[in-house]
C-alpha cells in the first residue's frame, strides 16, 4: 500500500497536529473557558525569606467585579496535612512546597494571594492595591558564599544516579601527575521559560475536581491532586491535550494548579489562572553548579585519573538531586577515579529538572576540561576522544547495547570540515575576525517505563490510539499515528490519537527523552495485538473492536548500558574590537538507535542545538543577591536566542541497530543532542582566543 | 494595570487641552513601552491622551534642505522611508538595529524619545529605584548593573537612556519641535533628555503637557560616511551595552567634520564632543580613531558589572569611526 510506505515508521511525516495549531484550533490550559467562571491573579512575596505579618486587602475588595481576596488566614481548609501527599513522581526528598500554607516566606516571589475576580483585568488591578506587611528575615542565595553549609544529597529522586563509585587511588595519582589539568566550572541558574505560561482552570463539581492545566503527565498531575486534596483518584480527572513548551517546567506540577483548585472551591465557581512571565521565574529552574574537573593523563593522551566534583543549587525544604558527575564514567575508561556530588541549600524555590538536566552542565564542564586536557598533552581534540573511546560501560563493565558514537565523530567531522582546523589558539581568522573550531561530546541515558494504550478499530475503518501521555511539541501524536498506521496497514490520517487526560490508559510523564521508547512500544504492542485480533475475527473490522494492552519493560538484571551518544562540532567567529561572539556553523551527528520520523527528530535537534547556542553565550537568570531575587525576570532581558544568532546547522542522524533498548529500538532525542553542544561552541571559544572562560555564559565582557 | 480613561483627541491643541484638564494624563502614540510599563505597575496614569488621530504622521521637507519626521510616523517608516536612507543612513541603520520588525511597526518616533529605561530595578515594583518612586534610593548601584550608565550618572540614578534612534538624532544634530500650553518651541535632541541628577524621575526637559509634533533634521554632509555600531549580547532584540552613532564628513582622507554619539553609556544619548574636537583636520587613521574613542571615557566610571564598558566604549567608537571612513558611499 502505498500510504504505507510514505507514512510509517522511518518516514519523514508532518505533524498531525500542526494545522490544528497554526489555525488556532489546539487549545492550550489557559484557554479552555466555563460558564461562570472567575479569573484568579497571584501576588507575589517581594522578600526571599520571613513572614507574613498583615495582608491588607481592603481596596482591592473596593475593585468592581472582584469577588475577593485568598490568603493563607482565609483560604478553604481541605489540604491535606501530610508531605507524603504532596509529593508527586518526581519530587525529590523533603518537604514539598505548599502554596497560602502559613504565612512563612521561603523564596522571593513566593505566592502569597490570590485575588479572584469576574475579569483578568479586575483581578489584575485588585492584585496591585493587596498590601503585604513583611517581618523580613535573612536569606542566602549566593551559591559561592552558601558553598561552605554544602552536604551529601540524602538520596535522590526518579533518573538521579548517585555518583560511581571510587576506584584506585586518584588523589595521590593525580598528585604526582605530570601532565594534568585541575580546573573549576560555573554554570548559573536557567529559567525554562516555555513560551506557554502555566495555567489552569478548575472546577469543583460537588466532590468531584476537573482541571485543564499544563503539565507534561496528567497521570502525575492527577495522583498529586488526589493527594493534596485529600480525594480518591476517581474524583479527580486531569485534562492537557496541548503543551506550548515545558522542557520540564511542568514535570511537577507547580502552584496555580493547587491555587485555582482552592479558589473554585473557595468561591464556587470554575477559576482560571495564569501565571505571569514574571511568575515563570518563581518556581523550578536549572539549579546553579561549580564543578572541579582533575584529570590526568599519560603522554599519549589516555586518561589515567579522572576526578569530577560538583556542587549543586538546591532548596532549603527539598534535596534537588540530579545526575551531574557521572557521564564521565560512562564515555572515558580511567584507572584512578573519583566522582562526588554535594548539595548546596539556598533561600530560593526547588530547582527542577530542564532539559537534559545534569548532562547539560556536567557534560559542558566534562567536555571543556577534556579540551583543556588536550592542549595540555597536545593532541588534538577530536584524536583525544578517540583515544580514550570505549566499547564497554567503563563503570558498570557491561557492553553497549549500542554505541555508533566513533561513526558520530567521524561524519560530523568530516562535514564540518575538522581537518581545515589549525590547532594553535587564536591561529585562524576570517573577514578580519578571529575564527575557532571546536568540538565535544554528548551522551545521554536511555530510559524505558511502562504504558498502557487503547487501541481501538472502528466500524469505518479508521483507528483510535488512547493513553495518558502527553505532546509537550515535540512530535509525540506523529509518531504514535505513524506506529499505529504501520501495524495497522492504513494511513496516518485514518488514525486518531488522543493524549493528555487522566481518564485515558496510563502512561508515565514525558520527559527524560523516554516518550518515544515507552508510549512508542505500548502502541506498536497494542496496535499489533489489534491487528492480530482483527485478522482472527475478521468482522470484527465491521463491528469494531478495541484492545487495551500494557506493555512492561522486564525486570531481569541489566546486560548492558543503554546511552544516546552525539558529536557537537561548533565554528565561532569573534570580533577582535568588540569581542562579539557569533556561532557560525553547527554541525550535530546524532546515534539515538532508530528514527521514527526524520523530520520532527531533526526539529528536536535543531531545537538542542538553538539551546546549547543559549546557554554557551546568553541565557542565565541573573540574582541579586541583596534582594535574593532573580531580577531579569521577563523575555527582553532574559537572553534566548533569536533566529539571527543561530546559523545553519546541520543535523546528521548516524543509523543505529539496538536490540536492547526496546520494542521499537529507539533512544530518545529531546536532550542527548544539547548535551555537550554548549562545551563545543566554548572551546571554539578557546581556539579563536586563547581565552578559557569558565564562567558561563560567555559574554564580550570576558574577551576584551 | 489600573483603569485609566482613554481620550482620542482630533489634533494636536485638542490633545494638549486634554492632557493639561485631565487627571494623571499620559499621552500614547504606539505604546510599545507605555502599555508594559502600565502592566508591570511601573506608571499608572489615571488618563490616556491617545495620538493617533492627530495630522502629524508625515516626513516632509523642513526648513533649509532638512527633513521633517513627523512625531506620529513608525519607526519603520521612518527608517525605511526614501529620503531617510538616502541622505541619513546613519538613522535609518539606528532605527533597524533596534527592537524587532513588530516593535517597529507600531512604535513612533515621538514615543521613541520617551521610552524609558531597561533598567531590572526600574522595571520591578518590588525593589528601590529613585526613577521610579523618588526617595526610594538606587538598587542598582550595589546590586547587578551590567547595562548601567558610565558617564554623567549620580548616586540616586545610574540607568541608561535605551533608544538607538536617539544616539544617531543627536549625532545628526537633529531637533524636537513641541507645542505645549505656553505655545510652541525647539529643543535640540541633545538638550532633550536630562541627566539624572538628583531628580532621576524625570527623564527629560518636557513641560507639562507639552507634545512632540517633529523632528527637525539640518541638512546634512555625513550621509556618504557614517555607520551605527551596536554592540550587545544577542543579534537582534537586545538594547545596546554600547552602540556608537559616528560620522565624517571628509576631503580626501582629511577629517573635515565628525559627529559621535554614545548609547547605552548614560541616562542620555552621549554626544562625545571631546572626540569630535580631536578628530578635527586630521588624517583618517585607525590609530586616531582608537585615541578618539579614548577620549570618551576619560571621565567615566564604573559600577562593578559595568567596568568593561570602560574598556568597550573606546573600542566601539575606533571601530565605528573605522566602518563610518571605509563604509561604501550611499
Amino acid at each position: 500500500m502505498k500510504t504505507k510506505e510514505k507514512q510509517g515508521v522511518g518516514q519523514a511525516h508532518i505533524r498531525v497536529d500542526g494545522k490544528k495549531k497554526v489555525m488556532g484550533q489546539a487549545r492550550y490550559a489557559g484557554e479552555f473557558t466555563l460558564d461562570g467562571m472567575l479569573y484568579a491573579y497571584v501576588v507575589s512575596s517581594a522578600v526571599a525569606r520571613g513572614k507574613v505579618s498583615g495582608i491588607k486587602t481592603a481596596a482591592a475588595e473596593r475593585i468592581e467585579g472582584v469577588k475577593g481576596v485568598m490568603t493563607h488566614a482565609n483560604r478553604p481548609s481541605i489540604l491535606s496535612e501530610n508531605d507524603d501527599d504532596w509529593r508527586d513522581q518526581i519530587a525529590p526528598l523533603g518537604r514539598p512546597f505548599r502554596p497560602l500554607w502559613n504565612n512563612v516566606i521561603e523564596f522571593s516571589h513566593q505566592p502569597l494571594a490570590v485575588v479572584v475576580a469576574d475579569t483578568f483585568e479586575a483581578a489584575r488591578c485588585a492584585a496591585s492595591l493587596v498590601e503585604i506587611e513583611y517581618e523580613r528575615g535573612v536569606h542566602t542565595t549566593d551559591m559561592v558564599a552558601a558553598r561552605k553549609d554544602s552536604y551529601h544529597p540524602p538520596s535522590g529522586k526518579i533518573a538521579y544516579n548517585p555518583p560511581p563509585e571510587t576506584e584506585g587511588d586518584p588523589e595521590a595519582v593525580f598528585a604526582t601527575a605530570e601532565r594534568k589539568i585541575d580546573v573549576t566550572y560555573h554554570t548559573p541558574d536557567h529559567h525554562h521559560n516555555p513560551m506557554e505560561p502555566h495555567a489552569t482552570l478548575a472546577h469543583w463539581n460537588g466532590d468531584k475536581l476537573k482541571v485543564w492545566t499544563k503539565t507534561q503527565g496528567v497521570m502525575n498531575t492527577h495522583g498529586f491532586l488526589a493527594g493534596a486534596f485529600g480525594l480518591d483518584e476517581e474524583q479527580v480527572e486531569v485534562v492537557c491535550p496541548f503543551v506550548g513548551g515545558a522542557f520540564g517546567c511542568g514535570l511537577r506540577p507547580q502552584y496555580q494548579l493547587v491555587l485555582a483548585a482552592l479558589a473554585s472551591k473557595a468561591f464556587n465557581a470554575p477559576v482560571r489562572l495564569t501565571l505571569t512571565r514574571e511568575q515563570m521565574f518563581s518556581f523550578g529552574h536549572r539549579p546553579y553548579t561549580i564543578q572541579r574537573l582533575r584529570l590526568a593523563a599519560d603522554e599519549s593522551g589516555r586518561l589515567n585519573v579522572f576526578m569530577h566534583d560538583a556542587d549543586g543549587e538546591t532548596s532549603k525544604f527539598e534535596h534537588f538531586t540530579e545526575t551531574v558527575v557521572n557521564w564521565g564514567a560512562s564515555l572515558y575508561p580511567a584507572e584512578h577515579r573519583k566522582c562526588t556530588y554535594n548539595l548546596v541549600p539556598l533561600d530560593l524555590y526547588t530547582p527542577l529538572d530542564m532539559r537534559a538536566p545534569g548532562g547539560a552542565t556536567g557534560v559542558h564542564a566534562l567536555e571543556c576540561a577534556m579540551d583543556e586536557l588536550s592542549y595540555e598533552v597536545g593532541v588534538d581534540p577530536l584524536q583525544l576522544r578517540l583515544i580514550n573511546y570505549t566499547e564497554t560501560d567503563p563503570a558498570s563493565g557491561l557492553p553497549f547495547s549500542s554505541k555508533e558514537l566513533k561513526a558520530c565523530y567521524q561524519r560530523a567531522a568530516d562535514s564540518f570540515g575538522w581537518s581545515r582546523r589549525k590547532p594553535e589558539p587564536r591561529s585562524m581568522t576570517r573577514d578580519g575576525k578571529r575564527l575557532g573550531m571546536g568540538m565535544a561530546t554528548g551522551i545521554w541515558e536511555v530510559m524505558y517505563m511502562g504504558a498502557t494504550v487503547k487501541a481501538e478499530w472502528k466500524p469505518d475503518g479508521t483507528a483510535v490510539i488512547s493513553t495518558a501521555s502527553a505532546d509537550i511539541g515535540t512530535g509525540t501524536y506523529t509518531i504514535l499515528a505513524q506506529i499505529a498506521a504501520e501495524e495497522l496497514d492504513i494511513s496516518t490520517d485514518q488514525v486518531e490519537v488522543r493524549l493528555g487526560d487522566s481518564s485515558l490508559p496510563q502512561a508515565p510523564i514525558e520527559g527524560g527523552s523516554m516518550t518515544a521508547a515507552s508510549v512508542g512500544s505500548a502502541v506498536k504492542k497494542a496496535s499489533s495485538q489489534l491487528r492480530k485480533e482483527l485478522d482472527e475475527e475478521s468482522s470484527r473490522r465491521k463491528s469494531g473492536h478495541s484492545v487495551t494492552v500494557q506493555n512492561q519493560p522486564g525486570e531481569e538484571e541489566e546486560t548492558h548500558a543503554k546511552y544516546a551518544h552525539s558529536a557537537s562540532f561548533a565554528e565561532v567567529e569573534i570580533h577582535p574590537v568588540t569581542g562579539s561572539i557569533r556561532v557560525s556553523k553547527l554541525v550535530i551527528a546524532v546515534a539515538a538507535g532508530k528514527i521514527l520520523n526524520p523530520k520532527t527528530a531533526r526539529s528536536q535537534i535543531l531545537g538542542c542545538a538553538t539551546w546549547g547556542i543559549g546557554m554557551a553565550l546568553q541565557e542565565e537568570s541573573v540574582l541579586d543577591q541583596a534582594y535574593g531575587r532573580f531580577m531579569n525576570h521577563n523575555l527582553a532581558e532574559y537572553h534566548v536566542p533569536v533566529n539571527a544568532d543561530v546559523p545553519d546547522t546541520e543535523v546528521i542522524f548516524v543509523p543505529e541497530e539496538d536490540k536492547e533498548v526496546n520494542l521499537l529500538g529507539v533512544k530518545g532525542l529531546g536532550e542527548v543532542g544539547m548535551v555537550g553542544l554548549s562545551a563545543a561552541i566554548v572551546n571554539a571559544v578557546y581556539h579563536a582566543t586563547g581565552k578559557r572562560v569558565r564562567h558561563l555564559p560567555i559574554k564580550l565582557d570576558s574577551l576584551l | 494595570m489600573k483603569p485609566f480613561s482613554l481620550t482620542q483627541p482630533k489634533d494636536a491643541d485638542a490633545a494638549i487641552q486634554a492632557h493639561a484638564k485631565l487627571p494623571d494624563a499620559q499621552f500614547i502614540g504606539g505604546g510599545t513601552n507605555l502599555l508594559d510599563l502600565m502592566k508591570y505597575g511601573v506608571m499608572e496614569p489615571k488618563s490616556l491622551v491617545d495620538l493617533q488621530d492627530l495630522s502629524f504622521q508625515e516626513i516632509g521637507e523642513g526648513s533649509d534642505g532638512g527633513l521633517r519626521l513627523g512625531a506620529g510616523v513608525t519607526n519603520a517608516e521612518t527608517a525605511e522611508h526614501p529620503k531617510v536612507k538616502k541622505d541619513y543612513p546613519l538613522l535609518s541603520q539606528a532605527i533597524l538595529s533596534g527592537a524587532s520588525p513588530q516593535l517597529r511597526n507600531m512604535a513612533t518616533n515621538g514615543g521613541n524619545l520617551l521610552q524609558r529605561t531597561r533598567c531590572y530595578y526600574f522595571y520591578d515594583c518590588a525593589t528601590a529605584c529613585n526613577k521610579r518612586r523618588p526617595g526610594s534610593g538606587c538598587a542598582a548601584l550595589k546590586g547587578f548593573n551590567r547595562i548601567h550608565a558610565i558617564l554623567g550618572a549620580s548616586d540616586h540614578c545610574i540607568a541608561t537612556h535605551p533608544s538607538d534612534m536617539c544616539v544617531a538624532l543627536v549625532a545628526l544634530d537633529a531637533v524636537v519641535k513641541v507645542r505645549g500650553p505656553e505655545g510652541e518651541r525647539e529643543i535640540a535632541v541633545e538638550e532633550f533628555h536630562r541627566l539624572p541628577g538628583e531628580n532621576p524621575e524625570k527623564d527629560t526637559v518636557l513641560k507639562e503637557s507639552e507634545l512632540i509634533l517633529s523632528i527637525e533634521l539640518p541638512s546634512s554632509n555625513f550621509s556618504k560616511h557614517s555607520h551605527y555600531l551596536k554592540v550587545r549580547d544577542r543579534e537582534s532584540y537586545a538594547f545596546a551595552l554600547v552602540s556608537v552613532a559616528a560620522a565624517l564628513q571628509l576631503s580626501g582622507g582629511r577629517i573635515v567634520d565628525s559627529r559621535v554619539a554614545l548609547g547605552g553609556v548614560a541616562h542620555k544619548p552621549w554626544r562625545a564632543r571631546a572626540s569630535e574636537d580631536f578628530l578635527k583636520n586630521k588624517e583618517c587613521d585607525r590609530d586616531l580613531f582608537l585615541e578618539a574613542g579614548k577620549l570618551v571615557v576619560k571621565d567615566a566610571r564604573g559600577y562593578g558589572d559595568n567596568d568593561f564598558k570602560l574598556e568597550l566604549a573606546p573600542r566601539a567608537v575606533a571601530e565605528a569611526l573605522l566602518q563610518a571612513w571605509k563604509g561604501q558611499e550611499s
